[in-house]
């Protein structure tokens, strides 16, 4: 029964597949037309079933007339299963160097920064290991699963054990995993534990999640990126900025990530609601981003977007931040554009950035309601309002 | 071991009284390990057809984002309006999959049903230490999935924050809408199932403990016994850390506590908690969730190795090896938890020291990997279809176990973290090689299970389609992972660059199904084959162990005269001088003159003495 019922699920899902092109185009849907094609499908399968049954009776008739008449078993499925598995094994083989030749070509590009070097090339080593010890098992496995097949005039060969060998396979593999464990773990203190240099201090850069958005704060001139209270938080003070500390005063606004090249960036990254992750997959960089707790990733971006697009030979090409984190229902789309651009266009962005601190959030935080400020008025409640806008839009696709 | 040994002579009326057995006493609230045993396995394919379905749906989803299928419609309701599964339950869809799959049934159908099935008859016992408890396993057990399933019946769905439910997602149900009810449901589902765990690992250990027949040394034990006694030590040890984490979190959500929750707002609405640590919850999470995949994996593992040593009818390749490599994962298992976390703005010294443990335990897993490619060399296999399951499930372990060396590398997991490349990963270690290691019991012992044996060809059939599909499936998804394609991704629409992977979604999603229809051929041929598959043998593999000494017909107490003494290892197959190509464990060393060892003695002078003495006379003659 459960067979049977299984049966007709799988199938009803199966299909389903076919109406698309009915469907897509009339809205009010022909469920009798549905219900015709499920249908249809079931018997499909159905025969299929009864194919494969007439098949097992046909060797059973088979199998019985041999053994009335006394001959030996007409089909030796020991060799058939061991056949099968060379079968298995070279169009296994053919199919993982396809797999790596073509989906392997369609995989990230080199790293954009300067520890993705690093990452990249041991990336490799341990590809080219286990690639190795990945071919050379398989090939001994079903090469014994064939050569070693059954029969009936040979006994198999009694070898309990060999500690040579044994141990042969335990340390070659140590000895291995020693050299991958070294490497990883002077790349991975090289990614995180970074000495300061004074004269090539990274850029701060404020990244808070929230779902489904990243909200991008710049330092201003001061280079410094001011504190953060969650209690601050609200309508007009999303992030909850403090701009009872002064280094708040300049922060800017930014609506998508824009990085000078080969200059150190240090990402302060933390959440409003839930955990989400960071990550920008060109440039080897991922850290979950968690309320109540700061974290830091600090990287150097090597090649610019458009010496990228010239690379990847793909004009369209941008790097991506993305949530790498099961967030909720919109976890699939928390997308922000990441741009590498040289030093001066850099700057150029950087001066066209407005501030967090608007007349609204001055008259909040008791400010004084600077008169130069004045003209920066209506462009920052353009960019409010662009950000409600995001917002409804959000809420909609939360709808949707 | 002295050859002349007197047998145990302890008569258990236990063992043949006759009980008055009611349908109620012997097919529901049984207490016969047996029986135990089959309802956890009956429960665990059921539960994990149910998981199957869900893993289609959402592979429909990632197929075809863009058309709509009125039959969902139809079966999901306002879950699938319009024909297109919604994102909410797109999420609860693979969390439920990915619980029902690790938790009952890798967990309990697998665990719960060959320790059930195979302890006491390996070990040479009546019955388990505690057989009420174990009945008490059971059906918590089955109220665990009975809430777990009702979950999807109430209005705001069933839990959906990922198998892993990190709060604050899973704890604020403003967060998402399977934050609500649905994950209430999950906790408590979870609390039970733990429970029922917790009772059977205490049997398992203490009958295995305490209940071992006569001459069955720890050392004389089979590898599955060794894989059962581990993975349960491995389970009293860690499940409860997931109870004590789950209790905080039902604080948390129900009774306004902090433990995971500090500076939280959702748009403006700030939340009261205050001092807690999301972080908290995923140590205490994976330090049962990593010691979890080698109690899925363990008994795959030891079923594994009986079958392939009975199939090639040769010892298994290095047993101490075997058992010594087994304790190191146990061990290891409990202090690798923290690679679940390098990016997770843990201290970054600990993802040192976590990458180091966690690469040593790819040590024992490869030894083990060696030794079974050593027992195939010079066999004489037989492709019965539970040697077919185990060779695959062989394939499987080495083909995800290698990309573990990958994400184990703190380093190297920066960027593969939260990928598809994890989902390869783990589909094809512990997905896959594990309920081919399952698949592989029920075809091996299903003659000790029901007196019958399942139909040879249509087990090919599914072994061959199962197998070749669940490459398909998982092969490429490694791919889509090095392209940094996040996993748990309603649709690959939102992006550019996941453009390229909608034809490799129509392939995996087409695989999946047509792995999914092969499972027919196994659930046609399981329930057929209980009913009307051919009569089974004592024997019917030529196997050692002691569960082939017991009639065929299911008996309460297991044997009806008394339990079998045992004077040799398990895996005295094909031995030089033997008359046929297997030696019982229960046969005596002075039955087989033949084909004694010097090594076969251990130091028991006698014994030697006597078979020196014997040698004198015999040998040459045999030469």
């Amino acid at each position: 029964m459960a067979a049977l019922a299984a049966l007709f699920i799988m199938c009803s899902s199966v299909n389903a597949f076919a109406q698309d092109a009915a469907t897509a185009t009339t809205k009010a849907v022909d469920m009798a037309k549905v219900h015709k094609t499920t249908a249809f499908y079931v018997l499909l399968f159905l025969l299929l079933c009864l194919f494969i049954a007439i098949i097992g009776k046909a060797l059973k008739v088979y199998e019985l007339t041999r053994e009335t008449q006394d001959k030996p078993e007409g089909i030796n499925w020991n060799t058939i299963n061991a056949v099968i598995f060379v079968l298995f094994l070279i169009v296994g083989l053919y199919g993982v160097y396809w797999e790596y030749s073509v989906h392997g070509k369609m995989i990230l590009p080199e790293a954009a920064s300067e520890h993705g070097k690093k990452i990249d090339e041991m990336f490799n080593v341990t590809l080219w290991v286990t690639t190795l010890v990945f071919i050379l098992t398989h090939i001994v496995l079903f090469i014994f699963t064939y050569v070693y097949r059954y029969n009936k005039n040979r006994r198999a060969y009694y070898y309990p054990h060999n500690n040579t060998i044994e141990r042969i396979w335990t340390i070659v593999p140590a000895i291995v995993l020693t050299y991958l464990v070294l490497m990883g773990f002077f790349t991975w203190r090289s990614i995180f534990y970074k000495a300061e240099d004074p004269k090539n201090r990274a850029i701060s850069i404020e990244v808070t999640s929230s779902q489904f958005l990243w909200d991008i704060r710049y330092p201003g001139p001061d280079a410094v990126v001011g504190k953060r209270n969650y209690k601050l938080t609200t309508a007009i003070n999303g992030l909850g900025i403090d701009f009872n500390d002064k280094n708040s005063i300049d922060d800017l606004l930014a609506d998508e990530i824009v990085l000078p090249v080969n200059k150190p960036v240090r990402f302060i990254l933390s959440s409003k609601d839930v955990i989400h992750s960071f990550y920008m997959p060109h440039f080897r960089v991922q850290l979950n981003t968690v309320p109540g707790m700061t974290s830091y990733f600090e990287f150097t971006p090597t090649i610019t977007t458009e010496e990228m697009r010239t690379k990847t030979n793909d004009p369209k090409f941008n790097y991506i931040l993305l949530c790498s984190k099961i967030c909720g229902t919109n976890h699939f789309n928390m997308q922000k554009n990441v741009r590498v651009v040289s030093e001066g266009e850099y700057k150029e962005w950087l001066a066209a950035q407005h501030p967090y601190l608007t007349d609204d959030l001055r008259k909040a935080f008791n400010l004084p309601v600077s008169v130069e400020a004045a003209p920066a008025v209506k462009d920052t409640t353009a960019t409010t309002a662009a950000k409600v806008e995001l917002d409804v839009k959000n809420q909609l696709a939360l709808k949707k | 071991m002295s050859t002349i040994s007197l047998h145990d002579t302890h008569h258990d009326d236990h063992g043949h009284g006759h009980h008055h057995e009611t349908f109620l006493t012997k097919y529901v609230f049984s207490q016969d390990h047996k029986m135990i045993a089959k309802q956890f396995l009956i429960t665990g394919i059921i539960m994990a057809v149910i998981a199957m379905l869900l893993s289609i749906l959402f592979r429909i989803q990632l197929a075809w984002p863009d058309k709509s299928f009125p039959l969902l419609e139809t079966f999901l309701g306002k879950w699938a309006e319009g024909g297109r599964i919604k994102p909410d339950f797109f999420l609860a869809l693979v969390t439920i999959h990915g619980t029902i799959m690790v938790f009952f049934v890798l967990t309990a159908g697998l665990s719960g049903t060959f320790s059930n099935l195979l302890i006491p008859l390996q070990v040479g016992a009546r019955d388990m230490a505690s057989p009420f408890m174990n009945m008490l396993s059971y059906w918590f057990f089955f109220v665990a999935c009975v809430i777990m399933m009702g979950s999807f019946f109430i209005q705001t769905g069933p839990a959906s924050a990922g198998w892993t439910v990190y709060p604050p997602l899973s704890a604020v149900p403003k967060a998402m809408p399977g934050s609500g009810l649905g994950m209430t449901l999950w906790l408590i589902s979870m609390i039970l199932f733990v429970a029922s765990s917790l009772m059977g690992g205490i049997n398992y250990v203490s009958t295995i403990l305490n209940m071992r027949t006569k001459g069955m040394s720890l050392w004389k034990m089979p590898l599955t016994i060794w894989a059962f006694f581990l993975t349960a030590i491995l389970g009293i040890l860690s499940f409860p850390v997931l109870v004590a984490g789950v209790v905080l979190l039902i604080f948390d959500r129900s009774f306004g506590t902090s433990f995971y929750l500090s500076d939280i707002v959702f748009g403006t609405e700030i939340l009261s908690n205050e001092g807690g640590s999301p972080i908290l919850w995923q140590h205490l999470f994976w330090f049962l969730g990593h010691p979890e995949v080698y109690i899925v994996i363990m008994p795959a593992m030891g079923l594994s190795s009986e079958i392939i040593a009975v199939n090639s009818r040769k010892p298994i390749f290095g047993y101490h090896a075997m058992v010594y490599s087994l304790i190191g994962i146990t061990v290891l298992s409990l202090i690798v938890w923290g690679h679940h976390m390098f990016v997770t703005g843990m201290n970054p010294f600990l993802g040192g020291v976590f990458m180091i443990t966690t690469l040593i335990i790819a040590v024992p897993s490869a030894v083990k990997t060696f030794n079974w490619l050593a027992t195939l060399w010079r066999g004489n296999i037989r492709f019965t279809p539970g040697m077919l399951f185990a060779i695959g499930m062989v394939s499987f372990f080495i083909s995800g176990g290698v990309t573990g060396i990958w994400l184990g590398n703190a380093s190297l997991d920066i960027n593969l973290h939260d990928t598809y490349f994890v989902v390869a990963h783990f589909h094809l270690v512990m997905g896959a090689a594990a309920i081919f290691g399952m698949l592989a019991g029920v075809y091996h012992w299903f003659p000790k299970m029901f007196g019958r044996m399942m139909d040879v060809k249509l087990a090919y059939l599914h072994f061959w389609v199962t197998f070749i599909c669940a490459y398909l499936v998982f092969f490429p998804l490694h791919f889509i992972g090095l392209d940094g394609v996040p996993r748990r991704y309603y649709a690959f629409t939102e992006f550019e660059f996941m453009d390229k992977w909608i034809t490799v979604n129509i392939l995996v999603t087409w695989s999946a199904i047509i792995a999914a229809l092969a499972q027919i051929a196994f659930l046609f041929n399981f329930f057929y084959s209980i009913f009307k598959g051919k009569k089974a043998t004592q024997n019917p593999w030529q196997a050692n162990t002691l569960e082939w000494t017991t009639p065929v017909e299911r008996l309460h107490g297991n044997w009806p005269g008394e339990i079998p003494t045992v004077y040799r290892w398990p895996y005295d197959y094909s031995k030089p001088g033997a008359e046929e190509d297997f030696i019982g464990q229960n046969v005596p060393f002075s039955q087989t003159m033949s084909s004694n060892l010097p090594h076969d003695f251990e130091g028991n002078e006698e014994g030697e003495r006597i078979q020196r003495e014997w040698e004198a006379v015999n040998k040459p003659v045999q030469e």
